[in-house]
């Protein structure tokens, strides 16, 4: 008897998976997973402990089986028929779907320069701990790219003793999600701490031992780590006939363009009517693009609406922001001397984006308050957003006037 | 035999707040609800070594600051994932303006 069949077992998938549950979905649900073992979180492995990455699972075999969802861990899907409704498996079986959610995500983006095979990167717990157990004490570390995950791994990496070294392509670190006067404070920590991070600078080469910048520059490496990003998973959406657009493409019920497919998470681009295709790459994302997939895999109609919210750990620094912080802000919020929150506001004074940077979780409260003022879409003066003493929630619950 | 323990003052939480108590190496939080009363948790998140006086009150659930795991401080009933495991619970009464906490 099919079901519904989630390719896909990360945060999205296992989310999914619940979610259907939770709806009321009485028949079979398979979560099919190439990685072996239980569904873990991919934060933590930019962010060990002491002892190394820890795998954290996502769930446990009792809440699955309680649920009664089969995890087929170790099984890739090879390919969809849609004609037969059926998804092939690296076991040899086909397994048939009354509905499909394909919750594939991403890959790290590779090198294409001559030597790109000595590069690791960061994805999965075998890549991390093949890291942490080769840039030990002393180690001569570089990391190309300086994006979010680049940068957490630096300041794990210069924690363990390693000299680290990030090489950016671009004129700026965190030039893509960030807001620069956020960035240039983690990248000062950075620095401080003894991480040297080199602009504008294009890979030659890269050899057993050094990397070769294009001019001929040659830096000395023990370990070389490639975090450029990541590239959506869509082989097996394009293979099947479905759309493709920077991920696979899926209107705001989170559908494809066959009526019984889904896609979400990393791999999902968004079709907004109104905003073209979005794609996200946060936790946050996955886990609501998974929660609502899976709830309309069971036969609801929900819709996925942004804001998407995201945070980064480095050194005792947290860095959180949700939705749209592009531009210049609207307001500055300084919580103390070292915690401060950006606003962006749009021209009808709507909250549109916040992002904050504190140490610990100073910033989180005000940052879970602009989440929700961006979902409320409620008027807002700046000045108040830029004095500490109001209290955000206030602005969310106006007082009634009498 | 009960051990309250003299935690803060009942105007150290804001309405609808939390604060951070610690004590003899355990570390807990300290809910004030829209209703005014008081209520105490477990510190830490269940998910992760997160303290929830971070975490943002709204009505009588937490949200830790990290993963935006919720709870129910008035029980300690983990309300939405990434949390599964519950949130320990202790007594509270408030003394004229004194909260004390049974541990
Ligand atoms: C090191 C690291 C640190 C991060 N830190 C943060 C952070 O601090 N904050 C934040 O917001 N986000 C962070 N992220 C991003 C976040 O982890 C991702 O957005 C999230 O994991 C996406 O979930 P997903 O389920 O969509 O995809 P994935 O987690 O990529 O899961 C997809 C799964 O599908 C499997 N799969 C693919 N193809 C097939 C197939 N054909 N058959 C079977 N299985 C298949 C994959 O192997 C994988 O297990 C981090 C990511 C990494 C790698």
């Amino acid at each position: 008897m099919s079901g519904i069949v989630i390719i896909g077992a990360g945060e999205c998938g296992v989310r999914a998976a619940f979610a259907a549950r939770a709806n009321g979905f009485d028949g079979k649900v398979t979560l099919v997973g190439d990685e072996s073992g239980l569904p873990y979180e991919r934060p933590p492995l930019s962010k060990p402990d002491a002892n190394g990455a820890t795998l954290k699972p996502i769930c446990t075999t009792q809440m699955l089986a309680a649920k009664d969802i089969t995890l087929l861990d170790g099984v890739g899907a090879l390919r969809i028929d849609r004609d037969t409704s059926c998804v092939r498996l690296s076991t040899g079986e086909d397994l048939p779907y009354l509905r499909l959610l394909l919750a594939i995500g991403a890959s790290p983006r590779r090198l294409t320069c001559e030597g790109s095979e000595h590069a690791v990167t960061l994805r999965t717990i075998e890549d991390a701990n093949r890291i942490y157990s080769q840039a030990v004490n002393g180690s001569r570390t570089v990391i190309i790219g300086a994006g979010l995950i680049g940068l957490e791994l630096a300041a794990e990496l210069v924690g363990r003793g390693n000299k680290v070294t990030i090489l950016e392509a671009g004129p700026v670190p965190l030039g893509r999600n960030v807001p620069q006067p956020l960035a240039q404070r983690i990248v000062e920590r950075h620095i401080a701490e003894g991480v040297d991070i080199v602009c504008n600078v294009e890979v030659a080469r890269i050899s057993g031992r050094a990397v070769e910048l294009v001019g001929g520059q040659s830096i000395a490496a023990d370990l070389v780590v490639a975090a450029i990003g990541v590239v959506p998973n869509t082989d097996l959406a394009q293979a099947a006939g479905l759309y493709i657009g920077n991920g696979i493409v899926v209107d705001e019920a989170l559908r494809t363009n066959d009526t019984n497919i889904f896609a979400a998470g990393d791999c999902a681009s968004v079709n907004f009517s109104g905003l073209g295709l979005q794609r996200f790459e946060t936790w946050q994302n996955a886990q609501l693009q998974g929660e609502i997939a899976g709830r309309n895999l069971a036969g609801a109609s929900g819709v996925f609406q942004p804001p998407v919210w995201f945070w980064s750990d480095q050194y005792d620094l947290g860095l959180q922001g949700v939705g749209q912080t592009n531009g210049t802000a609207t307001a500055l919020r300084t919580l103390s001397d070292d915690a401060e929150i950006l606003f962006y506001l749009n021209n009808s004074n709507q909250l549109v984006g916040a992002a904050g940077l504190g140490v610990g979780n100073a910033v989180a409260k005000d940052i879970k308050l602009a989440h929700k003022l961006i979902e409320a879409k409620v008027a807002i003066e700046a000045a108040h957003l830029e004095d500490p003493t109001t209290n955000l929630k206030k602005l969310l619950r106006p007082v009634p006037a009498n | 035999m009960a051990n309250w323990i003299d935690a803060c003052s009942a105007d150290d939480i804001d309405e609808e707040d939390v604060i951070r108590f610690d004590h003899e190496g355990r570390t807990f939080a300290i809910y004030r609800s829209p209703d005014d009363e008081y209520f105490c948790t477990d510190g830490l998140c269940t998910h992760e070594n997160v303290h929830l006086a971070d975490g943002l009150v709204m009505d009588h659930t937490i949200e830790c600051p990290k993963h935006n795991g919720q709870f129910d401080y008035r029980t300690g009933e983990a309300a939405r994932a990434p949390v599964c495991v519950n949130l320990g619970v202790y007594p509270v009464k408030v003394e004229g303006d004194r909260v004390l906490i049974e541990i």
